[in-house]
C-alpha cells in the first residue's frame, strides 16, 4: 500500500487539510478579555459566573476533542476513499457492520456523557441550593414591559433600571439575592458578567444570587421576547464599594425636597395622566405601571438605558417617547411647548 | 390497488388543455403528484422565509438600523420560524416521504390515498390561513397584522390583553389546520409501512429510508397532538373566557412552555430523522458501499425517538425549575447524543473502505456530516444547563439551532433534491450548476451561522429588533448579513437547475446512480401504478441481488 504514490498524496493532503484547520484554534486570543465585550460571558466577576464558566470550559474541551477525533476521521475518509481517476469500476469490498466496532463507539461516548453529566450535576446543585446568608442583600426585581422596577424590601428603597448593589469581599461575602417577578409578560434578567440569566414569569416567582466582586457597571438587557421593545429593555448593575452603596440607600430613602420655583412643572404634572403611572414619593402621584420618578435624576438614564438622562432627553421622552423608543407604553402626552419645558424643570428637580 | 384506471390514466397527459392538467393537479390522490405538490409547496414558502430572514439580516446589519419598525421586525421573525418549521421542512419533508415510502417498499400507492390527499391539502390551507393574516387580521383594533409572538408563543403574550386583533389566532388556527394535516400523514405513513411491503420485504429487509419515516410517524402524532390540544387550550383562552395561559387570571404560563416543548423537541427529530433517511440513502450508494450496521442505525433510530419524547424542559432551564428537576434534564439531554453519535459513525464507516463519487449528492451529505457534528457538540454545550442560563435565548442557540435546521436538514435535503430529481423528472440535474450551488451555499452558510454563534457568546440574546453599539457584535452582524446573500444566490442558482434541468436536461434511464432500492427498478418518472409486477425481494439491497448474482447481499443478511 506505501509505494502507491497517490495514496502517499492524498494521506500528506489530509494531515495539512486537518492541521491547517486547527491553527486559527490555537491562535485565539484571551476569551477572558472583556475589552472584547462589556456583556462578554468569558469575564466573570461573580461566584456564579465564575463557576457556569469553569464548567464552559471543561464541556468546550472535551466536544473540542470530539470535533478533532471525528472531523480529522471525516476528512480522512473524503480525501483517502475518493474514486481514483485509475479506478478498475469493481465495487469495493462489502462490509455489512460489526457487533465490536459498534460496540466500542456506544460505550466510549456512554463514558463521556457521565463525565459531562456530573461534572454539570455538580455546578448546578452548587448554584442553585447555595444558602442565602443573613447579610445578604434583598432584592424583588419586577419585570414590565419595557422596564425594570427594583424594590429592596429592607432598606425601603424602591428604583428603575438601574439596580445597586454592594461589592461582595470574597472572604466576607455580602451577595444579593434577587426575587424575580413579571407585572404583565415574561422576561428575563441576564447581565453576563454576573450570572447566569433567570426568566421573571407571572404567577412564577424565580430568585437568582450574585456576588459582585469587582466594582463598576455591569451590563445586559431582557432576554426573554416580551413584546414590541424588548430589545431596549436594558439592564444596568452598578456594582458599588460598601461606603457609596449606604450613601445611595440614604440618598433613596430621603424624600425630596420640593421647590417652589417648579411648582408649575409639578402642578401640570400631579394634573395630567403622568400621576396614573408614575409615583413621586409625598406627592399625589402613585402610580405603579412606570418607574418610581422620586429620585429620577440620581439615574444616569431613562427608558430603561435606551438613552443618557439629560433634560433634552427628558423633554424628548415626555414629547414624543417614540422618537427614543418606539412602541414603549410612555404614551406622547400632547404637552405645549410651555408645559413641556415647566415639567421638564420639575423631574429635573427629582433627586 | 386501483389497477382499472391504469390504462385512462396513462393516455398522453401531456397533450391535455391546461385546466384539465390543473384540475387533475387538484384532485389527485397519487402519491407521486401529492408528494410534489408538498416539495413546490415547501419550496414555495422557502423563498417566503428566506426573504423574512434576510429583512431580519438587513435591519441588524449594523446597531439602531432604521430599515424596518421593531413591530415589523417582531412580525418577521415569528412568521419566519412558524413558516420555515412547519410550512417549509415539514411539508417537504412529508413531500418525500410520499414520493418515495410506495416506490422504496414496492407498493403501488399509500395505504390511504385520500387521506393523503386530504393531509396535503390541510397543510396547504393551514399555510395560507398564516400568510392570510397580513390582509386580514387587522380586527377592529387596528392592532397589527401578522403574529408577532414569537414561533413559540409564550404566554402571556398571547393572551388578549397582550396580542389585541386577530394575529395570534391566525397563528393558532393555521397550526391546528396544519397540525391535523400532520397527524393523518403521519397516520398514512405508519399503515403504509406496515402494511404495504413487497413480498419478502420484512421489517428487516426495508431501506433505512422505511423505516426512519416510520419512527419520524410515530413522533409526528406524539408531538402534533399536545401542540394541537394547547393551540385549543389557547383559543378557549381567547374567545370562550378559559384562563389556562392567562396569568392575569391566575393562569400559567409556564403549562404553556410545557407543552409546547413536549411538541417542540420532538419535532426536532421530526425534522432531523428524514434527514438522517435521505443520508442513510446516498452516502451507501455514493461510496459504493451497503450501509454500516444496518441494524444499529434503526436500533439508534428508535432509541433517539424515545429519549426525544424526555427532554423537553432543556428548552426551559432558564424558566427557573429547581435543581433537580434541572439535573434529570441534562441527563436526558446528554443521553441523547450517545446514539446520535452512533450514526455519524455508522456513516463515516459506510464511506470508509469505499470508492466515494463526489457527485453534488454526496457533497451535499458530506456538508451534512460536518455541520450536523458540530451542531451535535454545540448541543451537548446547551445540554449543560449552567451553560445555557448564559446561552439560553441568545444568538448562539440561533446559530446552534439553524445548524441543526439548514446545515444539517437543509443539505440533507438540498442531497436528496439532487438524488431523486431524475427519478422525480426523467431529466438529469446540471452537475456544474449543482456544485456551484453546494459551494455558494457552503460559504454562504458557514459565514451566516459560524461567526452568529459569537454574539450569543458575547452576551446578545435573540428577538432583538436592534441593539447597542459598543458590545462588540457589530462586525460580527455585518459578517452574518453578508453571507445571507450568498445562500439567496445559491437558492436562485438551485432553482434555475430544477427548472432548467425539468425543461432541458438530457433524459436518464430508471437507475442513473447504479443503485440499489426498489425505486430505481421502475421507470422514470415511474407510471402511475409504479410497478407493472409487484416486485419481490430477498434483501435490503434488491437490486444489488439483481446486478450481482455472484455475491448477493442475501447471503449475508
Amino acid at each position: 500500500m506505501q509505494k502507491r504514490s497517490p495514496l502517499n498524496w492524498r494521506r500528506r493532503f489530509a494531515v495539512n487539510v486537518i492541521v491547517l484547520f486547527y491553527l486559527p484554534a490555537a491562535a485565539l486570543a484571551d476569551p477572558a478579555d472583556h475589552s472584547i465585550s462589556p456583556t462578554n460571558i468569558f469575564a466573570p466577576v461573580s461566584t456564579p459566573a465564575h463557576s457556569i464558566i469553569g464548567l464552559s470550559f471543561f464541556v468546550l474541551a472535551v466536544t473540542a476533542a470530539i470535533f478533532a477525533i471525528v472531523f480529522s476521521l471525516l476528512v480522512y475518509c473524503v480525501v483517502r476513499f475518493g474514486k481514483r481517476r485509475d479506478d478498475d469500476g469493481r465495487e469495493p469490498p462489502q462490509v455489512y457492520g460489526s457487533n465490536q466496532v459498534e460496540l466500542a463507539w456506544t460505550v466510549i461516548p456512554v463514558l463521556i456523557v457521565m463525565v459531562l453529566f456530573l461534572a454539570t450535576a455538580r455546578v448546578i446543585a452548587s448554584i442553585q441550593k447555595a444558602a442565602q446568608p443573613r447579610n445578604a442583600i434583598q432584592v424583588i426585581a419586577i419585570g414590565h414591559q419595557f422596564w425594570w422596577e427594583y424594590r429592596y424590601p429592607g432598606l425601603k428603597v424602591v428604583t428603575a433600571n438601574e439596580l445597586h448593589v454592594p461589592v461582595s469581599d470574597p472572604a466576607h461575602p455580602t451577595p444579593t439575592f434577587i426575587t424575580l417577578l413579571s407585572a404583565d409578560t415574561d422576561h428575563s434578567f441576564w447581565v453576563p458578567r454576573l450570572g447566569g440569566k433567570t426568566d421573571l414569569i407571572p404567577n412564577h416567582p424565580n430568585s437568582m444570587w450574585i456576588d459582585p466582586q469587582v466594582t463598576g457597571l455591569y451590563v445586559g438587557q431582557c432576554a426573554q421576547y416580551c413584546g414590541t421593545q424588548h430589545a431596549k429593555m436594558l439592564l444596568r448593575v452598578y456594582v458599588q464599594s460598601r461606603q457609596e452603596f449606604d450613601r445611595w440607600v440614604e440618598e433613596q430613602s430621603r424624600a425630596p425636597h420640593s421647590s417652589t420655583a417648579v411648582s408649575e412643572g409639578q402642578r401640570i404634572f400631579e394634573t395630567t395622566a403622568c400621576i396614573n403611572c408614575h409615583a413621586v414619593t409625598g406627592t399625589v402621584a402613585d402610580g405603579r405601571f412606570g418607574p418610581d420618578l422620586t429620585h429620577l435624576m440620581t439615574r444616569e438614564t431613562i427608558a430603561s438605558g435606551a438613552a443618557p438622562n439629560t433634560p433634552e432627553n427628558l423633554r424628548l421622552w415626555i414629547q414624543n417617547p417614540d422618537t427614543i423608543k418606539p412602541g414603549s407604553k410612555m404614551p406622547a402626552m400632547g404637552l405645549s411647548d410651555h408645559q413641556l419645558d415647566a415639567v421638564t424643570a420639575y423631574l429635573a428637580t427629582l433627586h | 390497488m386501483a389497477t382499472d384506471a391504469i390504462p385512462t390514466f396513462r393516455a398522453g397527459t401531456a397533450s391535455l388543455p391546461l385546466v384539465v392538467r390543473l384540475h387533475e393537479w387538484v384532485t389527485t390522490v397519487d402519491h407521486k403528484r401529492l408528494g410534489i405538490l408538498y416539495i413546490v409547496y415547501a419550496l414555495v414558502f422557502l423563498i417566503i422565509g428566506g426573504i423574512e430572514a434576510a429583512i431580519m439580516r438587513i435591519q441588524l446589519i449594523r446597531p439602531h438600523n432604521n430599515f424596518v419598525s421593531p413591530e415589523v421586525f417582531n412580525r418577521m421573525f415569528t412568521m419566519h420560524g412558524t413558516t420555515m418549521i412547519f410550512f417549509v421542512v415539514m411539508p417537504m419533508l412529508f413531500g418525500f416521504a410520499n414520493y418515495l415510502l410506495p416506490l422504496m417498499i414496492g407498493a403501488r400507492d399509500m395505504a390511504f390515498p385520500r387521506l393523503n390527499a386530504f393531509s396535503f391539502w390541510l397543510t396547504a390551507f393551514g399555510g395560507i390561513l398564516l400568510y392570510f393574516s397580513f390582509l386580514g387580521a387587522n380586527g377592529l383594533y387596528g392592532a397589527g397584522n401578522a403574529p408577532d409572538v414569537g414561533w413559540f408563543a409564550y404566554a402571556p403574550l398571547t393572551s388578549k390583553t397582550f396580542s389585541l386583533g386577530h394575529s395570534t389566532d391566525f397563528w393558532t388556527l393555521s397550526l391546528l389546520v396544519s397540525g391535523f394535516g400532520s397527524i393523518g400523514t403521519a397516520v398514512n405513513i405508519i399503515a403504509t409501512v406496515f402494511c404495504m411491503r413487497c413480498p419478502g420485504m420484512t421489517q428487516a429487509k426495508m431501506p433505512l429510508l422505511a423505516w426512519l419515516n416510520l419512527v419520524m410517524a410515530v413522533l409526528v402524532i406524539l408531538a402534533v397532538s399536545p401542540l394541537s390540544a394547547a393551540q385549543i387550550m389557547l383559543a378557549v383562552d381567547r374567545y370562550l373566557g378559559g384562563h389556562f395561559f392567562d396569568t392575569q387570571a391566575g393562569g400559567s404560563a409556564v403549562i404553556w412552555m410545557h407543552f409546547f416543548w413536549i411538541f417542540g423537541h420532538p419535532e426536532v427529530y421530526v425534522l432531523v430523522i428524514p434527514a438522517f433517511a435521505f443520508v442513510s440513502e446516498i452516502v451507501p450508494v455514493f461510496s459504493r458501499k451497503a450501509i454500516f450496521g444496518y441494524p444499529v442505525m434503526v436500533a439508534a433510530t428508535v432509541c433517539i425517538a424515545f429519549i426525544s419524547m424526555s427532554v423537553w424542559a432543556h428548552h426551559m432551564f432558564t424558566v427557573g425549575m429547581n435543581a433537580n428537576a434541572n439535573t434529570f434534564f441534562v441527563l436526558s439531554t446528554m443521553a441523547i447524543a450517545v446514539p446520535t453519535g452512533i450514526k455519524i459513525f455508522n456513516w463515516l464507516a459506510t464511506m470508509w473502505g469505499g470508492k466515494i463519487h463526489f457527485k453534488t449528492p454526496m457533497l451535499f451529505c458530506i456538508g451534512f456530516l460536518f455541520q450536523f457534528l458540530i451542531a451535535g457538540l454545540t448541543g451537548i454545550m446547551l445540554g449543560a444547563a449552567p451553560f445555557t442560563w448564559h446561552l439560553g435565548n441568545s444568538y448562539f442557540v440561533v446559530a446552534h439551532f439553524h445548524y441543526v435546521i439548514v446545515g444539517a436538514i437543509l443539505f440533507a435535503t438540498f442531497g436528496a433534491f439532487y438524488y431523486w430529481f431524475p427519478k422525480m423528472s426523467g431529466k438529469m440535474y446540471n452537475e456544474t450548476l449543482g456544485k456551484l450551488h453546494f459551494w455558494l451555499f457552503v460559504i454562504g452558510f458557514h459565514l451566516t451561522f459560524d461567526f452568529m454563534h459569537i454574539p450569543g457568546l458575547l452576551g446578545m440574546p435573540r428577538r432583538i429588533y436592534t441593539y447597542e453599539p459598543g458590545r462588540g457584535w457589530d462586525t460580527l452582524n455585518l459578517i452574518v448579513t453578508i453571507g445571507v446573500f450568498f445562500q439567496a444566490v445559491g437558492i436562485l442558482v438551485f432553482v434555475a437547475n430544477l427548472l432548467w434541468s425539468y425543461f432541458h436536461g438530457e433524459t436518464v434511464g430508471s437507475d442513473p446512480w447504479d443503485a440499489w432500492t426498489l425505486e430505481w427498478s421502475t421507470s422514470s418518472p415511474p407510471p402511475a401504478y409504479n410497478f407493472a409486477i409487484i416486485p419481490e425481494v430477498r434483501s435490503r439491497r434488491p437490486l444489488w441481488d439483481l446486478k450481482h448474482p455472484e455475491d448477493p447481499d442475501w447471503k449475508y443478511e
